[in-house]
């Protein structure tokens, strides 16, 4: 096939983890993503090219084919939904949870919260499913400041070392989900580009595979 | 509203202009002929039924997907049709209740409420078969052997053929007998083909090993044919269905591969597609350049139990919009172009041109813009008689 596979990368934290992982798949960008930017990259295989989007944007590309392959955290993909997209492997990358988080010493009331989240599909099914009437506002950064300027009771966000909700006077609440970072197919080119397809995604796991191995003889030694 | 955007049209829904519509067009008569050199019927459903007949044992994605309204003569809800396929089971189980083997197909306009990225728009035009009375191997072929003519009358190369089959995932989940959520959980991460996942919630809710490594597999096995002698291997042991549905397959990829050798063939053993409505085999065609399934298809036997007349039966569906998108060749500018004059002996040349079959454009008086006729000839006197002439400068 003459058609290039294109994988899509979340900019940021995620695309730092997954380069490295990538490369012991044998795929490398010709040039440092860091350092440019354009969007489009060739790599040393020549049947692969990279497109560096935003994270929210992987789901979108991968689902209607833009995109062959993606990189994407379970938060965007909860949040988006996963019809017509393979989840094959867990990169187990860029892990954290996403939780509900409110003021310290505040509790909450169970009739009837104001929620300020960028995940709002997530917030909507999660509070529903603990019978609780939310009234989800969506915000797109800045998610702390929201209880404290009384926006909203609570925020749903991403919760890696807790850092931010401290200095904020804030704590996490309730578990939503544990997050991590997925690798996505299309449908369509799972079908079409199977013989292409499955040899790369066993490189990216055996590549998983090797890191986790190493990362726990790290802790042993 | 202001002038500006009178012409906004709702989400979804689109309007097909020249050159398109007559490509639309011409596959969709050359679609109805082939269908019909095959022995299939036509039918026509109604746009608008009763929410009872249209919706009964269909499931909620159907539901959702439904434009209801109300009718005022009855006061009962009424839905506009989102997928004929339904529709053409209630016609043969109840209207026909003819025996034996009954082949229908029908070309429509559906609406969907919800814009499905993967559908294109709100408002396709459904063409499809549908063939009842017969449980065997046969009838699927012919519907897949239809569907893959279909696509090349549509232009299509290079067809990828997915096929699956619903009864494995049907018999191991029986077998395994997990509680409903739990269920509901594990289908959708097989759905994902989400393998973490799936084999967690495995881990957690069953406890036979064996059937375990079962449900763990399945979701591995997609590719080539030979996808099917690994799952013979897997899955030995396994529910009787599970083995029968296998033999299944590889007879049908026996059969496909000796009548359609250039179609590349895939199997998934855990596609799910229409679980609420197929009841084994399940197709979809792909073409490169495409990122959704072109047709869809497969078997759900049992329909028409709802209006007391259970039957076999197996079918597919596609959109004529999108089918007709493979095509963009220019239509031919094949006609001839007529002078404006009030004059006997010119219409009675004009209606023996067209009564021949040719396309002939006649000239309004005062016309002077001249764009889209498409016209390489014209009509012109000569000695006193009307003669088509080449056209001096194509307009």
């Amino acid at each position: 096939m003459s058609t290039p596979l294109t994988i899509a990368l979340s900019k940021g934290r995620i695309l730092e983890e997954t380069l490295p992982l990538l490369a012991s798949a044998g795929i490398e960008p010709v040039e440092d993503i860091s350092r440019s930017r354009k969007l489009l990259f060739e790599t040393h295989h020549p049947d692969v090219r990279l497109v560096v989007i935003r994270a929210t944007d992987v789901p979108t590309y991968v689902q209607l084919g833009a995109a062959d392959l993606g990189v994407a955290g379970r938060d965007v993909l909860m949040e988006h939904g996963g019809d017509g997209l393979y989840e094959p492997l867990d990169l187990d990358i860029a892990r954290c949870r996403l939780m509900t988080a409110g003021v310290v010493g505040n509790t909450p009331s169970r009739a009837r919260r104001r929620v300020a989240t960028k995940f709002v599909n997530v917030a909507r099914r999660y509070y529903a499913s603990q019978g609780i009437q939310a009234e989800v506002i969506k915000l797109y950064g800045a998610m702390e400041l929201a209880p404290l300027m009384n926006l909203a009771d609570e925020i749903v966000d991403i919760v890696d070392t807790g850092n931010t909700l401290r200095a904020n006077g804030m704590a996490p609440r309730e578990l939503i989900a544990d997050i991590s970072t997925r690798l996505v197919v299309n449908k369509a080119s799972m079908t079409m580009q199977h013989e292409r397809l499955k040899p790369l995604i066993d490189r990216l796991r055996d590549a998983v595979q090797a890191r986790s191995e190493a990362r726990l003889q790290e802790v042993e030694s | 509203m202001t002038i500006s955007d009178r012409w906004l049209l709702p989400d979804g829904m689109d309007e097909v202009l020249p050159p398109q519509a007559l490509r639309m067009e011409s596959l969709r008569r050359t679609l109805l002929d082939t269908y019909y050199r095959w022995g299939y019927d036509m039918v026509v459903p109604p746009p608008v039924e009763f929410l009872d007949s249209l919706l009964t044992g269909t499931g909620t994605d159907l539901d959702l997907q439904t434009f209801k309204l109300t009718d005022q003569m009855t006061g009962r809800m009424m839905g506009i049709s989102a997928d004929v396929t339904p529709q053409v089971a209630r016609m043969d189980a109840h209207s026909l209740r003819r025996e034996g083997p009954v082949r229908l197909c029908y070309c429509a306009h559906v609406l969907r409420a919800q814009a499905d990225e993967h559908q294109g728009g709100r408002s396709p035009v459904q063409v499809g078969l549908e063939l009842f009375g017969h449980a065997g191997i046969d009838a699927d072929v012919e519907i897949i052997q239809l569907v893959l003519t279909s696509l090349s009358v549509a232009g299509a190369n290079n067809i990828h053929l997915a096929i699956g089959h619903i009864g494995i995932y049907r018999a191991l989940m029986e077998a395994a007998g997990l509680d409903a959520s739990l269920r509901h959980q594990l289908f959708e991460a097989i759905e994902r083909k989400a393998l973490e996942d799936i084999d967690g919630l495995v881990d957690a809710g069953v406890d036979d090993a064996s059937l375990a490594g079962m449900l763990k597999a399945l979701p591995r096995l997609h590719g080539g044919a030979e996808v099917i002698d690994q799952a013979r291997e897997l899955f030995t042991g396994a529910p009787a269905p599970v083995m029968a549905a296998l033999d299944y397959l590889a007879q049908l990829h026996s059969r496909l591969v000796a009548s359609h050798g250039n179609v590349a063939l895939y199997f998934d053993l855990a596609e799910l597609r229409g679980y609420q409505y197929h009841t084994s085999m399940v197709f979809a065609a792909y073409v490169q350049g495409y990122g959704q399934a072109l047709a869809k298809g497969g078997r759900y036997d049992g329909t028409g139990g709802a209006f007391g007349r259970p039957r076999p039966a197996t079918g597919c569906s596609m959109d004529l919009k999108l089918l007709a998108s493979l095509e963009n060749s220019e239509p031919p500018v094949d006609g001839i172009l007529a002078p404006s004059l009030d004059d006997p002996t010119l219409q009675q040349a004009v209606q023996a041109l067209r009564a021949e079959g040719e396309r002939v454009v006649q000239a309004l008086p005062g016309q002077d813009a001249w764009t889209g006729h498409r016209c390489h000839r014209e009509l012109v006197v000569d000695g006193g008689q009307w003669q088509v002439r080449p056209m001096a400068n194509n307009g």
